[in-house]
């Protein structure tokens, strides 16, 4: 039993507890919280596979990024949780049952076929054994900047949809607020607000000549 | 005792299954279905990057980094819809999502 034997079933250990409170914690803030110990202990998990690049990339981008935004929504909603859990327990036996059976089946099938142990020689990174001192990153980088440029700038316009898709959902004009556009107010001509009447001239009133000395005193 | 490419595949398998369990679960709560769903992404991932180590093949990680491109557009789409509904709804429960049922 090796470090590295006795490091990855503490992670995972870790890694399958904290995703089991994912599913069941009843404040979804400890739900969200518990997220990230399981993205971090499956960062760690692919350190152990030597996938440095993309273990740094989960904790940067998943639990810097993804799951701040996670809180932040759980944290701006007020979520009635009793409504939300009417029932949680009814399903557990079947849901148990379902899943129970997944992970039996799916581990026997692959913890029998694919014995493959990892040979000494190509050990040292974990790139084609032709180029065993080139780092992760460096392998990686050089893939993707080269055979996969096309998808790599699909990623990017991806990004972007999913951006303008994320602004342009929430937002809003508010019809209520007094809000004043200071370039329109700079921008406004005097003819904009004034306006010249051009009236028809009236004759004055003909008064009647016996009330008028009475209205001047 | 040394570890093989089943240990990781078996570890990816269990986290698929919980997550598919969560989703039986919390088929009311919509933010906890979403984490259901990322937590099933990462399962995959975890079997990729497995996969990639053992066969000394680096095309499996190019596919995990697009997957989490994918995954972060996708959750964040979903947060936005989210933030929509309980606007309008003040409810983020599936049963009350029912306005297109004729």
């Amino acid at each position: 039993m090796t470090v590295t034997t006795g490091l990855f079933y503490v992670f995972s250990t870790i890694m399958l507890l904290a995703a089991f409170r994912v599913i069941t914690a009843r404040n979804p803030i400890h739900a969200v919280l518990f997220l990230v110990l399981t993205f971090f202990q499956a960062a760690m998990i692919w350190m152990l596979l030597k996938a440095e690049f993309l273990s740094i990339t989960l904790v940067l981008v998943y639990v810097g990024a993804v799951m701040v935004l996670f809180l932040f929504v759980v944290m701006m909603m007020d979520i009635n949780m009793e409504n939300l859990r009417h029932g949680f327990w009814k399903h557990f036996p079947f849901a148990a049952i379902v899943g129970v059976v997944i992970a039996l089946e799916m581990s026997a099938v692959l913890m029998g076929g694919f014995r493959v142990v990892e040979d000494p020689a190509g050990s040292v990174g974990a790139a084609a054994p032709a180029a065993a001192n080139v780092s992760n990153t460096k392998e990686l980088g050089k893939l993707l900047y080269t055979q996969y440029l096309y998808p790599l700038e699909v990623a990017a316009a991806i990004l972007l949809v999913a951006m303008i898709a994320a602004i342009a959902l929430t937002l809003r004009a508010r019809k209520d607020s007094k809000f004043i556009s200071a370039s329109d107010q700079v921008r406004v001509k005097a003819r904009d607000r004034l306006t010249v009447v051009k009236l028809a001239g009236t004759k004055p009133a003909v008064v009647p000549s016996a009330d008028a000395p009475s209205a001047e005193k | 005792m040394i570890l093989t490419l089943g240990h990781f595949l078996s570890l990816g398998a269990i986290l698929f299954a919980l997550s598919v369990i969560g989703i039986f679960l919390n088929r009311r709560n919509l933010i906890v279905l979403l984490m259901a769903i990322e937590l099933m992404l990462l399962a995959v991932n975890t079997n990729f990057v497995a996969f990639s180590h053992y066969l000394h093949d680096m095309h499996g990680q190019i596919f995990v980094f697009f997957i989490l491109t994918v995954a972060a557009a996708e959750s964040a789409i979903g947060l936005a819809i989210l933030v929509l509904l309980f606007r309008n709804k003040s409810t983020i429960s599936v049963d009350e999502l029912n306005t297109l049922k004729g």
